[in-house]
């Protein structure tokens, strides 16, 4: 195809996909270890009512209430080259993948809470009078039901640590909006830059669009 | 990574943070009105009886919703100059961040309008109420109620993506910070002083929402 000269469609669309890969391996790893994490920290901060439970509510309401894109940036510069003699190897990514994780913990950790919050009192009464331990009352009689009232944020939350990786692309990390401002830097004209815009925004809202579908389908 | 001059050297530079502070409280503010009175508008269309525009709304703000704000922001950014619209970049800034912040304010007003009970706006219309008189004088008000404790969580996520306006250049809290870590090649204590600024601001609205949240509850 000529509009999109020197390059072809299919080039460019291959360029993009590839982006999108590496937007996927950091959406897909943050969210796996923020919702290791984040789970734990709502957990504590649900139950405790001393040192740790305010520590955990502590790092909760501190990170939510600061950008993303202050932890990528500081995370990129303050994020050593060396730990004792093994380097770091691709610290951009690493750094990257840190950054969201620390974010988004924080994120998962209070819609855990709220999941939590509204299983009603009695049930943990119940459990509790029957001889179950605070553990298995988590296991089998709270976390069953909390998980209704959390898959679906919980959905919502990855979508926008997936939207928020774009912001990675001041790390130089080549994933979707770096390869898409990188081709858009070869165009000069209104039409071609704006169908790149198009492709890449139809590309992010496809992508969300399905997973969110896909939650909604679960949740029934 | 925090020795002492480093901490005299910023704070001989306050200045620079306040400006950008004040920067980052300004295009907050203009983005915050923009965005209640769009969201408001795109509610009442997502509510009102023209089945079309309902579908639109529901199409853009679900655009809107799931494509990164940097993406909307690098388009008006980067396009419009392309087709001969010359805007300066706050203006670039506050519209992309009020209409990425209103699909989710949107969501948040079409949901309080619907929770409240149809026997409302039946009774009005009864009455001889037009559509705009019902929403105005009957639903919204009530609605409102139930808006409000969402949409101060929605000012605080405004404010904290009003820092990814930095990356086009616009002079708000996370440009300065970054532009004069970068130049100083002082990052431990910018980045901590910048980290206190906005829980300034966002803290104490998180705060209210959840208070909010809890008194509507009741």
């Amino acid at each position: 195809m000529e509009f999109f000269a020197p390059y072809t469609f299919g080039e460019v669309l291959a360029f993009l996909l590839q982006g999108l890969s590496l937007t996927l391996i950091i959406a897909l790893t943050s969210i796996v270890l923020s919702f290791a994490f984040g789970s734990v920290l709502g957990i504590i901060r649900f139950l405790g009512k001393g040192f740790w439970g305010k520590l955990a509510g502590a790092y909760i309401d501190v990170v939510r209430n600061i950008p993303v894109l202050l932890f990528i940036i500081s995370f990129r510069l303050m994020l050593p080259t060396y730990i004792g003699s093994y380097k770091i190897p691709n610290k951009a990514l690493v750094s990257a993948i840190l950054a969201m994780t620390v974010f988004t913990s924080a994120m998962v950790a209070e819609i855990v809470r709220g999941g939590l919050n509204g299983v009603p009192h009695g049930q943990w009464e119940a459990a509790r009078s029957q001889g179950f331990t605070l553990w298995q009352t988590l296991r089998h009689i709270i976390l069953p039901q909390a998980v209704r009232h959390i898959f679906i944020p919980m959905m919502g939350q990855f979508v926008s640590c997936l939207k928020d990786t774009s912001l990675c692309q001041v790390l130089g990390v080549g994933e979707l909006m770096m390869n898409a401002t990188v081709i858009i830097g070869k165009y000069r004209y209104a039409s071609q830059v704006i169908l790149v815009y198009a492709l890449v925004a139809g590309i992010y809202c496809l992508v969300n669009v399905l997973l969110l579908k896909v939650a909604r389908r679960i949740q029934g | 990574m925090f020795q002492g001059w480093m901490w005299t050297e910023v704070f001989s530079s306050w200045k620079v943070f306040a400006k950008g502070f004040l920067g980052t409280i300004s295009v907050s503010t203009v983005s915050l009105v923009l965005m209640f009175a769009l969201s408001l508008f795109a509610a009442l269309l997502r509510v009102g009886r023209n089945k079309g525009l309902r579908w639109i709304t529901g199409v853009l703000m679900g655009f809107f919703q799931n494509t990164p704000l940097l993406v909307q922001v690098f388009f008006l950014y980067n396009v419009l100059p392309l087709i001969g619209i010359k805007l300066g970049v706050f203006s670039v800034g506050s519209i992309s961040l009020s209409v990425y912040t209103a699909s989710f304010g949107a969501a948040i007003f079409e949901a309080a309008i619907n929770s409240v009970p149809k026997g409302q706006s039946e009774a009005a219309y009864s009455q001889g109420f037009g559509f705009f008189a019902v929403m105005t004088r009957i639903v919204l008000p009530q609605a409102m109620k139930v808006a409000i404790p969402p949409m101060t969580g929605q000012v605080v996520n405004l404010i904290k993506n009003s820092s990814v306006l930095a990356m086009v250049a616009l002079g708000e809290l996370m440009y300065m910070t970054d532009s004069w870590s970068a130049e100083h090649a002082i990052y431990g204590p910018t980045f901590l002083l910048s980290a206190v600024l906005y829980l300034a601001l966002c803290l104490p609205l998180a705060r209210l929402s959840r208070n909010l949240e809890k008194k509507t509850r009741r």
